[in-house]
C-alpha cells in the first residue's frame, strides 16, 4: 500500500503545517485586502483553459482497491481539463520496470511528471534524473529519499489517521468510566502501520478514562482481518470501541463480528472504502465512522502538476508558486458527512 | 527431486541405498511414536494456553474458533502431504486458493448461487492441479519450477479478474455455512468438511493402492517403475489431488471471509509445507502421515490463537513461532530416535 518515511515526514511536517496555516489564513481573508496581488503577476490556476500541458503519470500496479481509486482519480481529473493531456504508463510493482517507464516519459519530454512509486526509496534516482532533465516531478504519497527528486510532494497522513480515529472514539466515550478500546492494525512491517498506531496512542492520551487493552496486526486482507478479529473478539469478552486501520481488512473484521454475534461496541475504520461508507450510511451495524486516507490526493496531484506546467500558483493561496509539500487531511467520515464523500469511496 | 532420490536422510536410520521393501511398511511403527510426540507438543501448548488465559482459551467457543481457523489451511495441507510424500513440492497452493476464490465470487458466478460457487471453486482448483501435473509428469519439469510458474500465473490471473477489488459474496447459503446457526451439534460445518477431507485422505493413503503407489513413487521412483507402477500417471493424479484440495479450501475460505480477494491464501504454501514437515513428512518423499500433518496444522493454529489471546505483538509472535518450530522438530526427532 502506501508508504512514507517518518524522518522525511518530520522534516516536511513543519512545511506542511505552514502550508496549512496559509490555507486557513487565506480562506478567512477578505478578497480585497491585497490577497489578489498574486493574480496580477503570476495567476493562480483555475478551471479556465490555459497553456497546453502534457502530464506523464506513472503509478504502481493497482493490486489494491485504494490504488485503483488513485489511478481513476488522476485520470478523471485530467479529463476534466481541456488543456491537459495525460500520458499514463501501465502500472508496475517492479522497480526496474517502473524506472524504464518513467525514462520513456522523460524521453518523450512531457511537461510535468506525477509519480506514485512502487517503492519510494528505490525510485529516488529516476526522480532526480527527471528533475535534472528539467521536468518537474510531483511525488505522490510514497515519498522519495531526497527532496531534490521532486518539486512537490502530495500525500496522506498516517499519523493523522490514528490521531483522528482516537479523537473520534475519545469524544464518543469521554463520559464512560474505564472505557476499553482495541486496535486492529495493518501489516506491522510497514512504517505506515507504526505511524498510524503512534497517532492512535497519542490521541488516546487525551482521554485518561480510556485504555487500549489489545492490539493485533492483520495484513490488509479480508482473510487476515476475519482471522485476527475473530481472535480479538474471543480474547476480549467486552470492550467499548475498535479502530481498524484498513477498510479492506475491515470487510473480514465485520464478518468475524457478525459470526460472533457481537454488537456491544462502536467500530471506526480506515482509508475510506465504498462498502464502509455504505455501512456507515445504513447505520445498521457496529461501523460508525472511518478515517480517510483520501485517494483524491491523486486528483490534487494532477491539479498541482497542471499549475506547475502553466507556471501558476494555487488559487486560494497567496503564493506565486505551488507548495513544496501538501499533506492531505485524514478526515473522519461518519453518518453526518458520509454523503459528501460517497463518490470518493473505493471498491 | 524427480529422477534421483537419495535414501531418507533423517536421524532415525542409515538405510541401505536401495530399500526394496515398501517404505510404508517398516515405518508405520515409527510414525506412531511421532504422532504421540506431536500430541505431546499440542498438550503442552494447551497447558500454556490454559494457564495464561484460563477464561478465554479453555472455552467451547475458542475450540470452535481454532478448529475453524485450521480448516482452510488444513485441507490444503492434506493435499500437500500427498505431494511431498511423492517426492514433489507444490508452491502454487496459495495462488490456486486465491484464483479459485476470486473466480468463484465474480458477479457472473454468484448468479448461479451456492452450486455455482462450489462448482467453480473446485473446477478451477482441479484445473490448476491438472496443469501442474501435466507439466511435471509429462513435461518432465522440476516440481519446484512448474509450481512456481503456476504460483506466478495464478496470482496474476486472480489480480486480472478482480482488478485488486474485494468481491463480496451475497449468496446467503454460502455465508450461512460459517454462521453459528448452522453448527451441527456445536461443530461448525467448515470443521466437518476438514474432518471429512482428513478421514478420506487417511483412507486413501493407508488403505488404497493409490496410497501405496504414492509412497512407492516418493521412496524410490525407479523401483516403483520396475514394480510396474505408472510413475508419470501417479504424479499427475497427485497434483490433481492437491489442486482439488485447494479448490475445496477456497470454497471454505469464501464462506468464512464472505468474499474473494486476489490476496487470499497468502503464503499458504509455506504454512502447508511447514505443517507437513512438523508432522513428520520427509521433504525428500517416501514418508509421512495425514494425522501428523493435521496435528502440525493444529499446532500452528493453536500457537497463533494463544499469541492473539495473550495480545502478543507481531515481532514477539514471529520470534516465538520460529523457536517453537525448532523445538517441536527436536522433540519429535528425539522421541523417534529413542524408539
Amino acid at each position: 500500500m502506501t508508504k512514507l518515511t517518518s524522518r522525511r515526514g518530520l522534516l516536511f511536517g513543519a512545511a506542511a503545517v505552514s502550508a496549512g496555516a496559509v490555507l486557513t489564513g487565506c480562506t478567512s481573508n477578505d478578497p480585497d485586502d491585497g490577497g489578489d496581488k498574486a493574480a496580477d503577476t503570476q495567476p493562480a490556476a483555475d478551471d479556465k483553459p490555459g497553456k497546453q500541458v502534457t502530464i506523464g503519470y506513472a503509478g504502481p500496479q493497482a493490486d489494491h482497491g485504494w490504488l485503483n481509486a488513485v489511478n481513476d482519480q488522476a485520470q478523471n481529473r485530467a479529463k476534466k481539463y481541456s488543456d491537459v493531456s495525460l500520458e499514463v504508463t501501465e502500472g508496475s510493482n517492479d522497480t526496474a520496470q517502473q524506472i524504464g517507464q518513467i525514462e520513456t516519459l522523460i524521453n518523450k519530454k512531457v511537461d510535468v511528471l506525477v509519480i506514485l512509486p512502487a517503492d519510494g526509496k528505490a525510485l529516488t534516482q529516476i526522480g532526480l534524473k527527471a528533475m535534472r532533465a528539467g521536468i518537474p516531478v510531483v511525488n505522490l504519497d510514497r515519498i522519495f529519499n531526497s527532496p531534490q527528486a521532486y518539486r512537490c510532494w502530495v500525500g496522506g497522513d498516517n499519523y493523522g489517521m490514528g490521531l483522528n480515529a482516537a479523537h473520534y472514539i475519545g469524544e464518543k466515550l469521554k463520559d464512560k468510566p474505564d472505557a476499553k478500546v482495541i486496535e486492529l492494525a495493518g501489516i506491522d512491517n510497514l512504517e505506515l502501520t507504526q505511524q498510524r498506531t503512534q497517532g492512535f496512542d497519542d490521541g488516546l492520551k487525551n482521554y485518561p478514562n480510556i485504555k487500549k487493552v489489545a492490539r493485533q496486526a492483520a495484513e490488509f486482507t479480508v482473510e487476515s482481518g476475519q482471522s485476527k478479529m475473530a481472535q480479538l473478539l474471543q480474547a476480549q469478552s467486552s470492550f467499548d470501541a475498535l479502530w481498524n486501520h484498513d477498510d479492506d481488512q475491515g470487510v473480514g473484521a465485520l464478518r468475524a463480528i457478525e459470526q460472533a454475534g457481537r454488537d456491544d461496541f462502536l467500530m471506526v475504520g480506515g482509508a475510506g472504502a465504498l462498502s464502509a461508507f455504505q455501512a456507515i450510511k445504513a447505520d445498521s451495524g457496529v461501523l460508525k465512522a472511518t478515517v480517510l486516507y483520501p485517494p483524491t490526493m491523486a486528483a490534487s496531484a494532477i491539479d498541482l502538476a497542471r499549475a506547475l506546467g502553466q507556471g501558476k500558483g494555487v488559487s486560494g493561496l497567496a503564493e506565486f508558486e505551488i507548495p513544496s509539500t501538501v499533506t492531505c487531511y485524514s478526515a473522519v467520515v461518519d453518518k453526518e458527512n458520509v454523503d459528501q464523500y460517497m463518490s470518493t469511496g473505493f471498491k | 527431486m524427480t529422477q534421483h532420490v537419495s535414501p531418507p536422510r533423517d536421524g532415525t536410520s542409515k538405510a541401505a541405498p536401495v530399500d526394496t521393501r515398501p517404505a510404508w511398511k517398516n515405518l508405520t511403527a515409527g510414525a506412531d511414536v511421532r504422532t504421540l510426540s506431536l500430541l505431546g507438543v499440542l498438550a503442552v501448548l494447551v497447558l500454556i494456553g490454559g494457564i495464561t488465559q484460563p477464561d478465554s482459551f479453555l472455552d467451547t467457543r475458542n475450540l470452535q474458533l481454532v478448529l475453524t481457523q485450521a480448516s482452510v489451511i488444513g485441507v490444503v495441507t492434506v493435499g500437500m502431504t500427498f505431494v511431498i510424500m511423492s517426492g514433489g513440492i507444490d508452491l502454487s497452493v496459495g495462488a490456486i486458493v486465491a484464483l479459485s476464490s476470486v473466480w468463484a465470487t465474480t458477479v457472473a458466478t454468484q448468479d448461479f448461487g451456492f452450486a455455482g460457487i462450489l462448482f467453480t471453486a473446485v473446477v478451477v482448483g482441479v484445473g490448476c492441479g491438472l496443469v501442474n501435473g501435466v507439466l511435471i509428469a509429462y513435461g518432465t519439469m522440476v516440481p519446484f519450477i512448474a509450481t512456481l510458474a503456476m504460483l506466478a500465473s495464478a496470482r496474476g490471473l486472480a489480480l486480472q479478474i478482480t482488478d485488486g477489488r474485494t468481491q463480496v459474496v451475497t449468496v446467503p447459503g454460502v455465508l450461512d455455512l460459517a454462521e453459528r446457526d448452522s453448527y451441527v451439534l456445536g461443530i461448525p460445518p467448515l470443521v466437518l468438511v476438514f474432518a471429512a477431507v482428513t478421514v478420506i485422505g487417511w483412507l486413501v493413503l493407508n488403505r488404497t493402492t493409490f496410497g501405496r503407489r504414492t509412497v512407492a513413487v516418493g521412496g524410490n521412483p525407479e523401483a516403483a517403475r520396475l514394480a510396474g507402477i505408472d510413475v508419470r500417471r501417479q504424479r499427475l493424479y497427485i497434483y490433481l489431488l492437491s489442486g482439488l484440495c485447494c479448490g475445496i479450501a477456497a470454497f471454505l475460505l469464501i464462506a468464512l471471509a464472505g468474499s474473494g480477494q486476489n490476496t487470499n491464501g497468502n503464503l499458504y504454501e509455506l504454512d502447508a509445507i511447514a505443517a507437513a514437515i512438523i508432522g513428520g513428512t520427509l521433504l525428500s518423499g517416501g514418508r509421512g502421515t495425514i494425522i501428523g500433518s493435521v496435528l502440525g496444522v493444529l499446532i500452528f493454529t493453536t500457537i497463533t490463537n494463544i499469541f492473539a489471546l495473550n495480545n502478543l505483538q507481531t515481532d514477539v509472535q514471529q520470534i516465538a513461532k520460529g523457536a517453537i518450530i525448532v523445538a517441536a522438530v527436536l522433540v519429535q526427532r528425539r522421541t523417534a530416535s529413542t524408539h
